[in-house]
């Protein structure tokens, strides 16, 4: 079915706009299936159903809004732990930056370099996680990536690896239009941390395709510091085996728009993947997540876990699904989200879904909105709690049961002080 | 924290429940076909067709125009492909879009008179005589109805006829008016004009603007000011006619201060091909008054193979125009092949309230798409959804609701609770809810936590030894039940079948 106009347009004047990037026979062709992909499913307008409550005209549009720098001091958020630094400026790898990139247990290179041989592990996962996410559900931004990211890391792991990886994402250019693509594939019963963070660039464009092997674990950890004018596009795309456990926590602070897809598939059973987010929003701020989970295995467990904190006209969107196919008997799949409007003008837009095939599972969502509490805030009131403190305190403990899903608890307790950041910055 | 909205089979699914589930799905009992000599319109339908329709219905040039214009409107509209439903392609083309007893051409005096077909369709249709002389189109019939007991004024729809409306004359005393949709064209055209088409514009979606340029008949309620209506009043469509579309039209308008009741009933014969039926109901509830609008259907499921059955694309909307009005819509789907249908409220008046109860039952190739849309549009407005999905065999079941919180909707409240249960591996259950807010002072829970079923009644059950758990299914499971047993009499017989199946086991 050809495209309407307007999708062939934007996608036309999109891919006019870039060139693709240097690299050797796998990649090259790996790219060039990516924009014939990309042409037939065109990048997304807000008319689609995917993209109801989030415009995605300024992350397709040709250039990119431009966006002011702004020190947040984001960048060393996670400084007093044990880390393997990687460091990409404005999207491109930095290597004065990085730690030298070798570890126990660990197989990293850049993206960059490993295009340009003949011979690499990555060639056989370079899209093809991103391209199976591809249905039932179009992800347009993503094969964009695939086609046109030129940086990134992939990574294999073979062992547990002794520290986690830091990716750090610096914005140093107010246009800069930033892709990067990593590849995780995670070898039986090896185990790895990734964290991310860092306000990237302008304009954000990210795929993480994650393989997990048998036993094996991958825990992942992000603080996106989106301030004022910065525009992203996430994406990460799982794919789990037997018993193997995937772990994701975003925590995300202001950011003019961003959109967080998660994509996680079931094929071996009794795995384990545990999907959240803490969002916390004050004024120009469009903060999206969108997750897809699909069983297609026994046994699995699936947890998603979705917090927002809205105000001055915020808006929190939560797009949520839970596929369970035919045969994927014994599900556990779980699935919240909640917003706290702090004030008239925020908004927060849900479409919890299920779709389920198989009989013997236990599938079940919620979704709530509201104020903060008026009994709970009488209550610490009463107690002797100023006002403006009992209310950070009900903002903190209504995040927490999103923060909780992180397992490392220095890293946790890292991601509440930039909260408790953010609530007396937001006062002051 | 156990949410609600679950789509669980363990073994603790009751004996009992799967048991009534097969049974509903064995013989379809409304399945024979009288047969009548009918008067058909030419198939297909074009500008002609829709003229010659209201040309039968002997509509002013103004009905007429309207049509037209929805016809015109129709032409240029992509049927919608969003819901989770699968069907070969209709063929608009191949339907009669009007068919008529031809024994109906003039209204029968005496029973004597009647077709004894027709009569012999509502005796089968288990419609008791005193009513079947009314239903029948007998002038006179109504003096003899019974004085006492319950009584229910009905309004039967046979194909694209209203053959009949009992206890019109009583009706009248009270001030209440309730006729066909083509009766009210011709005697009410004040009321028709001001309001049909105001709650489902003739442009809404693409099945209601083919309802709007041809439908035939239906029914008409407008209760004044201050009125509680005497009796409850009802609808009782049957489609009969092979390849013939339904297309009734339901309006009902309830003035400041009044209350109606009204029911809904449908059945259909069981043919090897698909028929179609494309309803429209509008609901006007002005200042205080109260509507609750009750509907077992019944169509044509198709049989266990999936051959035949009903596409049922039906558009129901209330509009809470006044403050403090009130509508309940309450359902109980377990017919045609195909169901499309999504009761939704207004809330446009302060104070206003909605709310929407429904069982779907799905069983051999049936699919559902079917939910509720709530539109808080004015301060303090209340709704509540309590949706509860069964699906056996190789059926699909979707619910799929709206709940919206406008920005001036101010303090106001929902709760949705939408419960699914899978009996075999074939079938399949889906969710799909939509939640928009946007304003804080109103709180909006979509399959509440446990924390947020009465806390009073969680209390009394822990209390005496239940699990949290257990605790949720009983109230759950008694609400629901107090849905069907608060559905009216007439339809005792079906709601008892239903009551019957148990929801155990569709929480955990």
């Amino acid at each position: 079915m050809a495209l309407p106009k307007v999708k062939e347009d934007t996608t036309e004047a999109r891919l006019s706009s870039l060139s693709l990037p240097e690299g050797g026979g796998w990649a090259r062709a790996a790219r060039e299936d990516a924009v014939q992909r990309l042409r037939i499913s065109g990048l997304p307008h807000r008319r689609d159903e995917y993209w109801k409550y989030t415009d995605p005209k300024t992350l397709t549009q040709a250039e990119p809004q431009p966006a002011a720098l702004f020190e947040t001091g984001e960048a060393s958020l996670f400084d007093r732990h044990d880390r393997l630094k990687i460091v990409f400026v404005d999207g491109v790898f930095d290597p004065d930056q990085s730690d030298d990139l070798s570890l126990e247990g660990l197989e990293i290179e850049r993206l960059a370099e490993a295009a340009a041989k003949d011979i690499h592990w990555v060639r056989d996962h370079y899209g093809v996680l991103e391209s199976r996410g591809q249905t039932p559900v179009a992800r347009p931004l993503a094969t964009l990536n695939t086609a046109f990211a030129e940086d990134g890391v992939v990574i294999r792991v073979t062992g547990k690896v002794s520290k986690p990886l830091s990716l750090i994402y610096v914005h140093n250019s107010e246009t800069s239009d930033a892709m990067l693509h990593h590849v995780v594939k995670v070898e039986e019963g090896a185990e790895v941390t990734v964290l991310e963070n860092g306000p990237a660039a302008a304009r954000f464009n990210t795929v993480m395709e994650v393989d997990v092997a048998r036993t094996g674990a991958f825990h992942h950890v992000r603080a996106q510091g989106r301030d004022h004018e910065r525009r992203a596009a996430t994406h990460i795309f799982a794919h789990l085996s037997e018993e193997s456990t995937f772990k994701s926590f975003t925590l995300s602070v202001n950011g003019q728009l961003t959109r967080n897809e998660v994509v996680v598939e079931f094929s071996g059973d009794d795995a384990v993947a545990h999907v959240a987010g803490a969002a916390v929003g004050d004024g120009d701020f469009h903060h999206d997540d969108t997750v897809f989970i699909t069983h297609d295995a026994e046994r699995c467990e699936s947890r998603q876990v979705f917090k927002k904190v809205l105000r001055n006209g915020a808006v929190g969107v939560f797009q949520g699904k839970i596929l369970v196919k035919e045969g994927a008997q014994k599900t556990d799949g779980y699935q919240i989200s909640q917003s706290l409007l702090l004030d008239e003008d925020s908004q927060f837009l849900a479409k919890p879904e299920l779709e389920i095939y198989a009989d013997d599972v236990a599938c079940s969502h919620g979704s709530t909105s509201g104020a903060i509490d008026e009994t709970a805030l009488f209550y610490l009131r009463s107690r002797g709690v100023p006002e403006q403190d009992a209310k950070d305190l009900l903002v903190l403990a209504f995040l927490a049961e999103a923060i909780e899903e992180i397992e490392n608890r220095d890293v946790a307790e890292d991601l509440v002080e930039r909260l408790e950041g953010w609530l007396s910055r937001r006062r002051g | 924290m156990a949410a609600l909205d679950t789509t669980d089979v363990k073994e603790g699914v009751d004996q009992e429940t799967v048991d009534q589930v097969k049974a509903l799905s064995g013989a379809y009992k409304y399945g024979w076909e009288t047969e009548i000599e009918m008067e058909f319109a030419p198939k297909g339908l074009n500008e002609d067709i829709v003229r010659l329709i209201s040309d039968k219905n002997g509509e002013p040039e103004w009905m007429t125009e309207w049509r037209l214009k929805a016809f015109a409107r129709w032409k240029q509209m992509d049927e919608p492909e969003w819901a989770m439903v699968h069907y070969p392609p209709i063929d608009y083309q191949e339907q009669y879009y009007y068919a008529k007893p031809k024994s109906m051409a003039e209204k029968p005096k005496s029973l004597e008179e009647v077709d004894p077909k027709l009569l012999e369709t509502y005796q089968k249709l288990g419609i008791p005589l005193k009513e079947q002389k009314i239903l029948a189109g007998v002038e006179g019939a109504e003096d003899e109805a019974p004085a006492e007991g319950r009584r229910v004024a009905v309004d039967a729809v046979f194909d694209s006829v209203s053959v009949g409306t009992t206890f019109q004359k009583e009706l009248e005393k009270a001030g209440v008016i309730f006729c066909s949709i083509s009766e009210a064209i011709k005697n009410h055209p004040e009321l028709v004009k001001k309001y049909l088409g105001s709650v489902v514009p003739i442009s809404d979606n693409f099945f209601a603007t083919l309802n709007s340029a041809v439908f035939s008949d239906g029914s008409f309620v407008y209760v004044p000011p201050g009125v509680k209506c005497p009796m409850e009043l009802s609808t009782y469509f049957r489609i009969n006619a092979e390849n013939t579309g339904q297309f009734e039209r339901t309006l009902i308008i309830a003035d400041k201060g009044s209350y109606v009741s009204y029911l809904e009933g449908c059945t259909a014969p069981q043919r090897d091909t698909h028929q179609l039926h494309a309803a429209v109901v509008e609901i006007i509830a002005e200042e205080d008054a109260e509507v609750k609008y009750s509907t077992v259907q019944n169509w044509f499921p198709g049989d266990e193979n999936g051959k035949g059955g009903i596409y049922n694309f039906v558009t129901k909307r209330a509009d809470c125009r006044g403050d403090r009005s009130k509508v309940m819509w309450t359902q109980v789907e377990t017919g045609s092949a195909v169901t499309w249908k999504y009761p939704s409220c207004i809330l446009r008046g302060d104070d206003s309230q909605g709310e929407f109860y429904s069982i779907a039952i799905t069983n051999n190739y049936q699919q559902a798409d079917t939910g509720t849309k709530m539109v808080h549009l004015g301060k303090r407005t209340k709704s509540r959804i309590v949706s509860k999905g069964i699906s056996a065999g190789k059926a699909q079941n979707t619910y799929r609701g709206l709940v919206s919180m406008h920005p001036k909707a101010k303090e106001s409240r929902n709760y949705t609770q939408c419960d699914s249960l899978l009996i075999g591996s074939e079938c399949g259950a889906h969710t799909v809810p939509y939640i928009e807010v946007k304003n804080n002072s109103s709180r909006v829970e979509h399959e509440a936590t446990t924390s947020k079923v009465d806390d009073d009644q969680m209390f009394y059950c822990q209390q005496r030894g239940l699990d949290e758990e257990e605790a949720v299914a009983l109230i759950v499971n008694g609400f629901c039940k107090d849905v069907l047993q608060a559905l009216p009499m007439e339809f005792a017989m079906e709601a008892q079948q239903l009551v019957a199946i148990s929801l155990e086991g569709s929480v955990g």
